[in-house]
């Protein structure tokens, strides 16, 4: 579908790359762990390590969660688009695939301390 | 001797007459397409605008006249509640994040909707409609600045009232009825109707004022209750005005009804998103409480809801699209969307807090199979953060929604122990929503809603650059505002002045 408009109707998108200085944005979520609200929205170079994003910015914020501590980073079942997804934190953003805006999501499974686990 | 001629009084009709239609002329030297450029390209086919049917025939001197009179009684009880220290009568400060969501959010898009309807009325090309859409668009402009002053006393005493105007623009949750509106006055006039005229006015209006006045009055709010009174005889103005029109292009052509339907979809969803916030408000941030957002849903949503959509079904018009998922979340938004405020509480121009022991009893009764499962954990944990001489805040920045702009913080429809993630790749680029009724939204105009100021994305980009300390000042938003309401100057002031007042 598209816009219905007495003229042409085409404007650039406001989140588009180019306005990020060389940078681009990602979401992260912890799949049934919601005592942090919303998926965080995180700040990157394409050429950083995934794993300098990881260290730095996500496990900071999730650690509030009493489930932290326990989990097994080895053992995180993560996906992306919907797709199982094996991420490289040696590599790059963008060796890993993230685009601009993509979000990742990963499941810890058997800790459910403040969310009751999935289908309960 | 001369007999003096009185002037002979007109009739209801024949002024009704002569003061809306009669105004109208026939244009000699442009045509029609020149003076009313926007009617058509919507798609709507209108064949006789003098069909345009006017359920009060009120005219512009009655009007002036009745709202006079309504004002007068207003501002002297507004001057009789700011010199009796009025705002020391509220049930206790916490009620205040109720009033300051109000004039951040709401009040301004009274005078949105002023806009709008100024805009429309003058885009419409026949005089039935264009003299009604005047007449809510003075009513709308009277809103916005009688509520204003209503709060403009609790402005001399609390913070987080002071610039709303500022914070409507840039605040990170006052997005959400920005956008919303923002929408609708970049619509078509048709859509306008549709979308703040009939969905908004007539489907949803009942779910935001009845809780906001009722919780007024309970709470011991004069000013903000009055103002209540005072509008009152104006929503039903609008409401009515809001079926007119939808019953208008429905006779007008059988091929608007389509187009009418995708708009009812569209605004019905958008709108039940933004009352999200009222539902958080009536659940969680009345002192004394009203009833729950479960209990106004039912009857004002699903009882009126029926009931207008049972006769709407003659012109084939079907209950809007995403009606059965908003059914599904009632028992969860107001939980989440509370969760979200108070962890994010360091970024809003109001306080929150941890729900208390009887407001805990309240929550598991009104809402059995959800409040102690989902969210009592959550909220539990917050309070023994506090116990434990901390505080529960989330420093991350949320992914937001494309389309409604708030936080992506609901669950599946059927599964409440999962988020709900949905994207749609639009020429090459990633857009997230919190939802199938947000993405759908997206999908029949992607073109519109690319362009989406979003305050977190915003926030990273120039001239921000992800500086919250630049952004606080650029939301005028002090700390004072902000934060958990327990250690607030707010509670504190008021306490101490209430005291002072009862031993004088």
């Amino acid at each position: 579908m598209a816009v219905v408009a007495n003229g042409e109707y085409k404007f650039p998108s406001r989140d588009r790359v180019e306005n990020y200085y060389g940078h681009q944005l990602l979401f992260a979520c912890w799949d049934h762990h919601m005592l942090m609200a919303a998926p965080f929205m995180l700040f990157g170079a394409p050429d950083q390590k995934l794993g300098d994003i990881i260290e730095q910015q996500l496990k900071p914020l999730m650690q509030p969660d009493p489930d932290f501590d326990k989990i097994d980073w080895d053992a995180i079942e993560w996906t992306k688009s919907g797709e199982p997804w094996t991420p490289d934190f040696n590599k790059t953003v963008k060796e890993n695939g993230l685009v601009h805006k993509e979000q990742f999501r990963f499941k810890t499974p058997g800790l459910s301390t403040l969310v009751p686990p999935q289908g309960e | 001797m001369d007999i003096k001629k009185t002037p002979k009084k007109l009739n209801v009709k024949e002024k009704y007459r002569l003061m809306t239609r009669d105004l109208a002329w026939e244009p000699s030297y442009r045509d029609e397409k020149e003076i009313y450029p926007y009617v058509d390209y919507e798609g709507i086919k209108v064949h006789d605008w003098s069909k345009w049917e006017d359920p009060f025939r009120l005219t512009m001197d009655a009007y002036w006249k009745y709202q006079a009179e309504k004002e007068r009684k207003y501002y002297a009880i507004i001057d009789a509640h700011a010199q009796n220290n009025g705002h020391l009568n509220v049930t206790d400060a916490r009620y205040l994040t109720a009033i300051k969501l109000f004039l951040q959010g709401i009040s301004p898009a009274e005078y949105a909707s002023h806009r709008g309807f100024a805009r429309v009325g003058r885009e419409f090309a026949g005089v039935g409609p264009q003299v009604a859409c005047q007449m809510q668009s003075i009513d709308e402009i009277r809103h916005a600045q009688t509520q204003v002053h209503a709060m403009s006393n609790y402005n001399k005493f609390y913070n987080g009232f002071k610039d709303f105007a500022s914070q409507r623009d840039r605040i990170w949750y006052n997005s959400v009825p920005r956008s919303f509106f923002d929408d609708a006055m970049s619509a078509g006039p048709f859509e306008f109707l549709i979308a703040i005229g009939f969905s908004f006015e007539y489907v949803l209006t009942n779910l935001l004022f009845v809780p906001f006045m009722s919780g007024a009055a309970y709470n011991g709010d004069m000013a903000t209750c009055t103002f209540g009174f005072s509008a009152q005889s104006d929503e039903a103005r609008h409401m009515t005005l809001g079926l007119e029109c939808i019953k208008f292009m429905l006779e007008q052509d059988p091929d608007n009804i389509p187009i009418v339907q995708k708009w009812i979809d569209k605004w019905f969803w958008r709108g039940c998103r933004l009352l999200t916030l009222v539902a958080a408000m009536m659940d969680y941030m009345l002192p004394k409480r009203v009833m729950s957002w479960r209990e106004a849903w039912n009857i004002y949503g699903v009882e009126n809801g029926n009931a207008l959509f049972r006769d709407l079904a003659r012109y084939g018009i079907k209950p809007p699209m995403h009606w059965d998922d908003v059914e599904k979340s009632i028992d969860h938004t107001s939980h989440q969307i509370m969760l979200g405020l108070y962890q994010w509480k360091f970024g809003t121009a109001f306080h929150s807090w941890t729900p208390t022991a009887s407001d805990i009893e309240w929550l598991k009764e009104k809402y059995p199979t959800t409040f102690e499962k989902y969210y009592l954990p959550r909220w539990e944990y917050a309070i023994a953060q506090k116990e434990a001489g901390g505080e529960y805040n989330n420093f991350g920045l949320p992914k937001l929604c494309q389309v409604c702009q708030l936080p992506t913080l609901f669950t599946e429809p059927d599964d409440p122990t999962q988020l709900c993630h949905r994207e749609t790749d639009y020429e090459g680029e990633k857009y997230h929503f919190c939802s199938d009724g947000c993405q759908h939204v997206f999908e029949q105009e992607p073109e519109k809603y690319v362009q989406a100021w979003l305050p977190m994305p915003a926030l990273m980009q120039e001239p921000l650059k992800g500086d919250l300390a630049a952004w606080m000042e650029w939301v005028s938003l002090e700390p004072t505002a902000a934060g958990e309401y327990a250690s607030s100057e707010d509670k504190a002031n008021f306490e101490k002045w209430r005291k002072q007042v009862s031993t004088d």
